[in-house]
């Protein structure tokens, strides 16, 4: 009798778990084949654009953004993370160096992006002191996180390498991107404090060619 | 009610059945810790979660079922930021790996969007750099066989076979895990592999990195085995997400279910 009821219930268990185990692959599967359709809606967004890539996003104000719906502006992106002490604030400064020395008769086609690698702990709020502290609160700045793995292909996009080191510290490359409106990869700044006149210039150029 | 549920079990089991039954098999690796040969500060174990990886690579035969589902990764179909030209190219066509190619020899000449994808789309993904070293360091019967003489011999001796990628899957030893090839077949992309640093990075990763090409004495006995790892992470190092090349394909991984804590809740 006891053997029976424990049979019940492992019948009961095994059940439950298939349902689950079903249930999970419909999910991941499911996301697979909307990644692909969205893939197939943008067929004007051209072969080389970060536009391809279906990740969403959030920015410093918690609103949920994907890469495309910066189309039309000159992207200039970097990946860092906000409690970085080493060369972060340097790349942060450099940011700020090419956004202050932009004409202003270009700044509304420019965005100057800047996305988490640590986004479990820069959450939106921090962003938001983040870009405070830092005087990047204008609607030049975006401040962007999403999932690790979002992420890990973003850096792969920019072919910036990064690794967690210890909880606190990330390691990664200094690499300043240059978007076009279409978001095609047209320049890349690589190190800190080099001399970013070949980025703005790029910058300037890729502006001039938005009406 | 019972009958009820008997009708429920076997209609699941049968769309079970039918899902799984075109999966590469996978096999447990338990958790545990290891310190990899490069990456990590101080040299500190890293801890591995226990998970699932599939026991041979991705075939060329599996690859074409999974293009011809996803027509957008076929050769001509695929955009240029997810893949570079060389993208399939030893392949006869779209949809035809030609006669040149054996269907179960491992598909090389893939990006790692396209790995990532294909294995997303089998409801898994690519593993960890870490998860890929730890099930790379076991020889037949250690799950750590990184000082043995003869596994490094027998890695470093792969290195200098030309065109093993030609070669059928799970021809090379099975591993303490029961896993093949991840040694003697192909090189393998990992989720992670743009975590390696080589120049142009921020921190004192430095030192690593002195490991990695000083290598501090690579010349001494430990280091046949250095430099077998060296050989792996230096070509990491060297990836981007969109290049192909003929020797490196890949293989899956997937988080461990819960089953045994689903199953204790249930009771």
């Amino acid at each position: 009798m006891k053997s029976k009821i424990e049979c019940q219930k492992i019948k009961k268990g095994i059940l439950s778990l298939l349902f689950l185990g079903i249930f999970a692959l419909a999910i991941t599967l499911q996301s697979c084949n909307q990644k692909a359709k969205a893939a197939e809606k943008d067929k004007a967004i051209s072969d080389l654009s970060i536009y391809n890539l279906p990740s969403k996003w959030t920015n410093q104000n918690g609103q949920n953004i994907e890469m495309k719906d910066m189309k039309g502006k000159v992207l200039v992106m970097v990946m860092i993370y906000t409690s970085c002490k080493a060369a972060c604030p340097r790349l942060v400064a450099d940011m700020r160096n090419i956004e202050q020395r932009l004409p202003e008769n270009i700044k509304d086609k420019v965005k100057m992006v800047l996305v988490s690698i640590d986004p479990e702990a820069d959450t939106p709020k921090r962003l938001k002191a983040f870009a405070i502290e830092n005087k990047m609160n204008s609607n030049q700045w975006v401040f962007l996180r999403s999932t690790e793995e979002n992420t890990r292909e973003f850096a792969a996009v920019l072919a910036v390498n990064y690794k967690k080191v210890s909880p606190m510290d990330f390691s990664h490359s200094n690499i300043i991107s240059v978007f076009n409106a279409d978001g095609e990869l047209t320049y890349q700044q690589e190190g800190l404090g080099v001399n970013s006149d070949p980025t703005i210039a790029k910058i300037k150029e890729e502006a001039q060619k938005i009406n | 009610m019972i009958q009820a549920k008997i009708v429920l079990f076997s209609f699941l089991l049968g769309i079970g059945t039918t899902l799984w039954a075109q999966k590469t098999p996978m096999v447990l690796i338990k958790g545990g810790t290891y310190v990899p040969l490069y990456g990590t500060a101080d040299k500190k174990p890293v801890a591995i979660t226990a998970f699932e990886i599939d026991v041979f690579p991705v075939t060329n035969a599996q690859y074409l079922a999974f293009l011809k589902k996803y027509p957008e990764y076929s050769r001509s179909k695929i955009k240029g930021i997810f893949a570079d030209k060389s993208y399939l190219s030893h392949w006869q066509s779209d949809f035809d790996y030609g006669k040149n190619n054996l269907s179960n020899a491992p598909v090389t000449n893939v990006s790692w969007f396209a790995a990532k994808k294909y294995c997303e789309c089998q409801g898994k993904r690519l593993p960890a750099m870490d998860e890929w070293e730890y099930v790379a360091m076991a020889d037949e019967k250690r799950i750590d066989a990184r000082s043995k003489e003869a596994f490094n011999k027998y890695i470093m001796s792969w290195y200098e076979k030309p065109k093993t990628y030609a070669n059928p899957i799970g021809q090379t030893f099975k591993n303490y895990w029961g896993v093949y090839d991840m040694h003697g077949l192909v090189w393998e992309w990992t989720a992670d592999f743009n975590s390696i640093f080589l120049s142009g990075e921020s921190r004192k990763d430095r030192d690593t990195d002195k490991n990695l090409f000083c290598g501090s004495g690579s010349v001494n006995a430990t280091d046949l085995m250095n430099y077998a790892a060296f050989m792996r992470y230096a070509f990491r190092g060297s990836l981007k997400a969109r290049y192909t090349t003929r020797n490196l394909g890949f293989r899956c991984a997937k988080d461990k279910v819960a089953f045994v804590k689903t199953f204790q809740n249930l009771r």
